[in-house]
């Protein structure tokens, strides 16, 4: 199967590859996959508490190249972003953007629940209740 | 000069080798007749080279030239031995003993015979990929007719002990079926030595070309008969109809007279290399061998390069280095290798292997080349794996609860 260049791109060139505090309070972590299904995403979101931003985000990923790209373009997306405004990210937007084929829409969901997942823990971190999300589609 | 990409996936298929080629040439050109033409010198011609070429296999193998049926390729052979002696020995009994490691030619065979009323055993295997000889015989009931054995497995390359696998069979009056697609022409295949009723192999696995293969069918103690799964012109010997390929079959003849003759060399000059393929990629950390390494053919190695998935791994390296992935989510499944998980392999090693086939034309430089690669994927994957991170903080990974998805 081809690779499309912008999932080449990323896989060879990954942005913010690392770690974040996961105890302060400031950042919120988002683990979703799972070792059996070949991938786990552990994406990490710093906000500002002030403002409400993401100031940093990071990410680490067990998975294929679709699924490496798909967090690093994650990270990338998210660093500026406000909380709410990385809430309306959706998992399209990573099959548009990589040009993922069928088979790899798993990568772009589970990169999603990442974001979702983090932005959770950074709520719950800091006294406001989980969001509810609807189950996702494809798992 | 090292000429990207390399080719390590001789498992799949090999390359011609271009004395085949040479062999076949004239089949195509000049002497393109009907083997089954009796009247001109164009069938004469066909026939005589059909004939020399059942020769040159069946040495390989240490048959009788009749005894070989000329097939497309092993799928086939493996469909014919075994719906043909299902069908054939149907008065005897409908029971088929096989093991969970099988090629799907044999596998899903097996699941067509038991849709159509047959019973199929399926044994597990050890930790090293062998079967167990005591489940084998305590499967054997009166029903049982056929026991369907791999010589060497696909993925890890284990040997399984045909010989003794034969005796229990012929204790038990059973016939045995062996896919040896794997080991013939890489490893001393002997059909009375090893004591196998039928055997089916390829010619693309063994540097000649793709498209023919042959079932061997015993003819002496037992004589054996298969039904054909194929009607028409009643070619040979009824088992199998169809005008045969004869370039395809002049290439295949060749084929196993260059491995006869080679075998011996080859082996020493490949499998020196695969242990030093081996001996550098397990130095990395995390990383398991897939398989019985004592019972193993010599151009083979799977390993598991734990907390770093297997089709991630392949795209660092897969522009210029051919292998393939234990995982199979390359394709639309996004299952890992039945095999590695019939050996107990938790999904994490059996999503995390690279299966290597080295071959006659595999040399140091490209091994040279391919441990750099592969070593500094491992690496640099590893670096942004969130397992190897928890891992190498001590956190034990079963202890999460996994959203699995």
């Amino acid at each position: 199967m081809a690779y499309s260049e912008k999932v080449i791109d990323h896989y060879q060139n990954p942005k913010n590859v690392g770690t974040l505090d996961k105890s302060s309070k400031n950042v919120g972590t988002g683990l979703v996959g799972a070792p059996e299904c070949g991938d786990v995403m552990r994406l990490q979101i710093e906000v500002d508490d002030a403002t409400g931003m993401i100031t940093d985000a990071k990410f680490k990923t067990f998975g294929c190249g679709s699924a490496i790209a798909s967090s690093s373009l994650a990270t990338e997306w998210l660093k500026g972003k406000s909380i709410d405004e990385a809430l309306t990210v959706d998992n399209m937007d990573f099959v548009e953007e990589l040009n993922l084929p069928p088979v790899k829409i798993h990568c772009s969901v589970l990169a999603e629940d990442a974001i979702k997942a983090a932005i959770n823990d950074y709520r719950v971190k800091n006294g406001k209740e989980a969001i509810q999300f609807d189950e996702s589609v494809v798992h | 000069m090292l000429k990207l990409p390399i080719y390590l996936d001789n498992n799949a298929t090999t390359p011609m080798d271009p004395k085949v080629l040479e062999a076949m040439t004239p089949y195509f050109l000049e002497h393109y007749g009907n083997a089954a033409s009796r009247n001109h010198p164009f069938g004469w011609e066909a026939e005589e080279a059909v004939d020399y070429a059942r020769e040159q296999v069946a040495k390989l193998i240490g048959a009788d030239p009749k005894e070989i049926i000329f097939t497309s390729g092993a799928t086939e052979g493996d469909n014919l031995a075994i719906k043909g002696v299902y069908e054939m020995y149907a008065s005897k009994g409908n029971h088929i003993i096989t093991a969970t490691t099988e090629h799907k030619a044999v596998l899903d065979t097996c699941k067509h015979i038991e849709k159509t009323g047959g019973e199929v055993t399926y044994l597990q295997v050890k930790r090293d990929g062998l079967i167990d000889l005591k489940e084998l015989e305590a499967a054997i009931k009166p029903t049982t007719i056929l026991i369907a054995i791999m010589y060497a497995n696909n993925e890890i390359g284990t040997i399984q002990p045909i010989k003794e696998i034969s005796a229990i069979a012929k204790k038990h009056g059973v016939l045995l079926f062996s896919d040896a697609v794997q080991a013939v022409g890489k490893i001393p295949v002997d059909v009375n030595k090893d004591g196998i009723d039928l055997m089916a192999f390829t010619a693309h696995k063994m540097y000649g070309p793709k498209g023919i293969g042959a079932l061997y069918v015993r003819r002496k103690n037992p004589r054996v008969k298969v039904t054909a799964q194929m009607d028409g012109g009643g070619h040979e010997r009824g088992m199998r109809s169809g005008t045969l390929n004869v370039p395809g079959i002049v290439g295949f003849g060749k084929a196993c007279e260059l491995c006869r003759l080679e075998m011996e060399s080859d082996t020493k000059r490949i499998s020196i290399l695969r242990d030093k393929l081996e001996t550098e990629l397990m130095k990395l950390e995390e990383a398991y061998i897939n398989g019985s390494t004592e019972h193993r053919l010599p151009h083979v190695t799977n390993i598991s390069f734990k907390h770093v998935e297997g089709e991630g791994l392949l795209m660092g390296f897969n522009k210029n280095i051919a292998l393939s992935s234990g995982s199979a989510c390359t394709s639309a499944s996004l299952e890992p290798s039945y095999v590695l998980k019939a050996l107990g392999l938790g999904d994490d090693l059996a999503h995390s292997s690279l299966r290597f086939g080295l071959g006659r034309f595999t040399d140091e430089e490209q091994i040279d080349y391919t441990v750099k690669a592969i070593s500094e994927t491992v690496l640099k994957l590893r670096d942004m794996s969130p397992l190897w991170e928890m891992y190498k903080e001590g956190i034990d990974l079963d202890s999460i609860e996994w959203a699995a998805h």
